[in-house]
């Protein structure tokens, strides 16, 4: 008995999609939605909340590539400027790209896709939106008084003993910030072992799910070490204990230790959930089983064991043994493995698709080329006689763009372009949304492609001012910015005016399989009218007839 | 004449041709693998477009050899650039035997620099054409980075310890001198300039400062000024509160706990800041500190002072602490203390 078709019969009558009882139109108030426990309004909430860092941490952008126009420091003081690209990073880091996808996509799908009816814990789910906003609201504090100017990496001993901002503030923001991170994850870690819906086996599950619950695991283990070392700075700095200052016998390199331990599986804390997007979108793009989908559900958990033994490589020039730098740039090369395999493995599932050209996939294929540049150029910096020359230069900033921006926001991009029907039951102006994403990976590469160059040239990072002679690259590179700010703002407007004109869109716009495009769109508050039960793998389009609703 | 769009830096060491080549062949091969998979993706979203909204694709069988084909592939490319990187990475990092030290010291937002002869200079480094260089690195405060993009080479000055990086320039010229590792509000003008000279035009220089004493000579000032010279007698047999200091530079030294450390910059560092953390065996804990009293300078004198009371064993070449015990100072020859065997009488 195929599940899928029977749900999708009897609901497909999108004219009067607006009167049918959802998550939407179940309640109505403002109490209705801070006080919710449906998972989905909670993941908009989140989307409410990351947008609105996302915003604030790209205007922070804005202004370093305004800056950087001209090799003076002309626009900005030195302390103004330190501030803001410290601000920049902290807020597109803890406050954007680690949350966007799990806590807003992952909240929405995760239960929808393994046919359940909630997260396992919907209360805790509420509470880490709260959290979340409250470490924001002091890290918004440290910033309207002045900010902080320490570099989102902390480093001691200027952050403990010479800086003079909102450390403490900044290190509490990100502190409290960690909980959120660390209650989702443990939310999804047992939704996903314990609310699977009949029939939903492992290696069933959508490959968002795979990836969703490897990120969910270094979030739990890996999020307490930052905690643990920004409370360390918080306390060095209050108290004058010795733990990282050398003048009493701390050691400096121990706080990049264990910054490093986290904020490198960071990195795979946004960029995993991203590639499970990814994956989700080649199968319903070609509409065919992703290629190899073991390899790339294994890969997943592949890189998120690797991603914790890596961490030094930021280390090489720190002082660290020779030895030492060995072991861990051999590592570094070896986790690129996993990645690779993915990325094989979704160009071979377009072989003999039926290849999609509609906005999200539009994502998807900036995603992959963007990401294959990030990934290829990191390989430079593991290799060690490389990375001497490239560390801490402007390779290094293009290199986690390439990954953070082109990897982790396009899947954003594309996650939120495909299950925006589902997420409020309208449809956007597709060539705007494909118009957008042209944008965004035109201007992303223009932006960041001189910023390599720069880097071999020699420019190091967080120079407020720099020789002349590097104006040229850093032109380009505002000028790029500019295209990719467009990109980026070009989808509010359509995704805000299709929430009042957009056409209805019906339960499965896309004609894809899962779980998720067998509800109604927008999905009941129960997500499904009767408990769904599985029959066949995932992304099966053999056995059925596509109609596209 | 410099090119509007200059992809590469200056080339003026002895290694940066081989960074050079480590780069230049990574990026061919990743301009092979972008162009490869970019191109099977553009290839294959025309070829099989979907035309008709009901088409459905074409279920390929999993194949495993696919899946270990394009593992091993990369895996073996990575192994090869693991190999070639770590190779340049420890020319880079292991000084030539014949390397003559000098000493940089970072301190917000500025770097000193202390010739062997005793020349010191700010934000700027003269150095011969064609002489090994090994930079002795400290911070009096947070933590640098010295970074000479024509030279390739960049390492961290880190607070409470010393590091350092060698280079052989080849080719005169005046080349950048940067800070990398961000140090708070003047970050971005903790910038230099290295002055690359034909030995001759060298030694014009330093014949022209106003150098005074030698590295050697002030650290032997302040071995008597600050009374370390007390218990650090350099005659032996009479009852000593500290260990003679003669022969001890590089050498094994026992413990009182036991262990046995090398006397290498950081253990005489942390000796004089920190006396009663690693106590010679056979001694007292009864030495002062003397943290806050002596600067990194007058530190890295000191240091210069014992070690030119003579080493005993081969220098292990590289690390942090490795010093060749005979280097000889670019040919003005003024200055060449390290001479192994009993310390000459001072004064």
């Amino acid at each position: 008995m195929d599940t899928t078709a029977v749900a999708r019969a009897p609901l497909d009558t999108p004219e009067t999609a607006d009167e049918r009882p959802n998550y939407l139109n179940a309640e109505y108030g403002w109490k209705s939605w801070l006080f919710t426990l449906d998972h989905k309004r909670i993941a908009l909430l989140y989307l409410i909340s990351v947008t609105f860092f996302f915003a604030l941490g790209g205007t922070f952008a804005a202004i370093i590539r305004l800056e950087l126009l001209t090799p003076e420091g002309d626009l900005l003081g030195p302390d103004t400027y330190n501030r803001v690209f410290t601000m920049h990073g902290i807020i597109m880091v803890f406050f954007f790209l680690i949350p966007a996808i799990p806590a807003v996509l992952g909240n929405f799908l995760v239960p929808i896709m393994i046919g359940a009816k909630d997260l396992a814990m919907p209360r805790l789910n509420l509470a880490s939106w709260y959290v979340y906003n409250l470490g924001g609201l002091f890290t918004l504090w440290a910033i309207v008084n002045g900010g902080v100017d320490t570099g989102w990496t902390f480093y001691t001993p200027f952050s403990t003993t010479y800086s003079n901002t909102y450390v403490v503030p900044t290190a509490i923001g990100i502190f409290i910030t960690g909980f959120s991170s660390i209650l989702t994850g443990l939310n999804f870690i047992v939704t996903i072992h314990r609310m699977r819906a009949p029939g939903m086996t492992w290696f069933r599950m959508p490959l968002f799910l795979w990836s969703t619950y490897a990120t969910s695991l270094i979030n739990v283990l890996g999020t307490p070490v930052i905690a643990i070392t920004v409370l360390l700075v918080a306390a060095e700095r209050i108290f004058h204990f010795g733990f990282f200052n050398p003048a009493v016998g701390g050691d400096p390199v121990l706080f990049q230790h264990l910054f490093w331990f986290y904020s490198h599986p960071a990195v795979y804390i946004m960029v995993l959930p991203a590639m499970g997007v990814v994956s989700e979108l080649v199968a319903a793009g070609c509409r065919k089983p992703v290629f190899g989908y073991s390899f790339v559900a294994f890969s997943s958990l592949a890189i998120a064991v690797f991603g914790f033994v890596v961490w030094a490589h930021h280390l090489f020039v720190a002082g660290i043994s020779p030895y030492s730098a060995m072991v861990f740039s051999f590592l570094s090369f070896a986790v690129a493995i996993p990645s690779a395999v993915k990325t094989f493995n979704w160009t071979a599932t377009m072989y003999k698709g039926a290849i999609w050209w509609k906005s999200p996939m539009f994502y998807v294929f900036g995603f992959m080329g963007l990401f294959l540049v990030g990934g290829l150029t990191g390989l430079f910096l593991a290799s060690l006689g490389l990375d001497v020359h490239l560390h801490d230069t402007y390779f290094v900033v293009a290199h986690f763009h390439y990954i953070m921006v082109g990897g982790a926001i396009m899947g954003f991009f594309a996650g939120l372009h495909y299950y925006w029907p589902k997420i409020t039951g309208r449809m956007y102006n597709d060539t705007l949304g494909k118009l957008s994403a042209v944008l965004v990976f035109v201007g992303f590469n223009l932006t960041f492609f001189p910023q390599f160059i720069l880097g071999y040239l020699g420019m190091p990072r967080r120079y407020h001012a720099y020789p002349p002679e590097f104006q040229v690259f850093n032109v380009l590179s505002s000028a790029g910015a500019s295209v990719l700010a467009i990109g980026y703002l070009l989808p509010v407007l359509y995704f805000t005016y299709s929430i009042f004109k957009g056409q209805a869109a019906g339960n499965n716009p896309w004609g894809a399989t899962g779980l998720e495009w067998t509800t109604q769109s927008p999905p009941l508050p129960e997500n499904f009218p009767d408990q769904p039960v599985v029959t066949e793998e995932a992304y099966d389009y053999s056995k059925r007839e596509i109609k596209v609703a | 004449m410099k090119s509007t769009f200059p992809l590469f830096p200056d080339s003026a060491s002895s290694l940066s041709s081989h960074v050079d080549a480590l780069y230049i062949i990574w990026a061919l091969v990743s301009v092979f693998f972008t162009i490869l998979i970019a191109g099977l993706i553009v290839f294959f979203m025309a070829r099989y477009h979907r035309s008709d909204p009901e088409q459905v694709g074409v279920e390929e069988r999993a194949a495993v050899w696919l899946e270990i084909l394009w593992s091993a592939v990369p895996l073996v490319v990575m192994l090869a650039m693991f190999a070639w990187g770590t190779r340049v990475f420890f020319q880079l990092y292991r000084p030539p035997a014949d390397a003559v030290e000098y000493t940089a010291i970072g301190k917000q937002w500025m770097w000193k620099v202390q010739h062997p002869e005793g020349q010191s200079e700010i934000n700027a480094l003269h150095v011969p054409v064609g002489q090994s260089i090994k930079v002795k690195l400290a911070s009096e405060d947070v933590i640098h980075s010295f970074y000479i993009p024509a030279f390739r080479i960049k390492q961290d000055a880190v607070p409470g310890r010393y590091t350092s990086l060698w280079f052989k320039a080849t080719k005169p010229g005046v080349y950048h001198l940067f800070c990398a590792e961000y140090c708070g509000t003047e970050h971005s003008r903790m910038i230099g300039s290295v002055y690359v000279m034909e030995p001759r035009d060298y030694e014009t220089w330093i014949a022209g400062g106003v150098g005074g004493k030698s590295m050697v000579a002030s650290g032997a000032d302040l071995f008597t000024s600050l009374a370390c010279v007390t218990c650090h007698r350099p005659s032996p047999g009479v009852t000593q509160r500290g260990p003679n200091l003669e022969g001890v530079y590089n050498s094994q030294v026992k413990l009182a706990d036991g262990r046995t450390v090398i006397a290498d910059d950081n253990y005489v560092r942390e000796a004089i800041l920190n006396p009663f953390a690693k106590v010679v065996a056979g001694y007292d804990p009864v030495m002062p500190t003397f943290q806050g009293q002596v600067t990194e300078e007058q530190l890295t004198q000191l240091i210069a002072y014992v070690r030119s009371l003579g080493s005993t064993g081969s220098a292990p070449a590289g690390g942090t602490g490795g010093t060749p015990a005979a280097g000889t100072a670019p040919s003005t020859a003024a200055n060449t203390p390290q001479t192994p065997g009993p310390a000459a009488p001072q004064k």
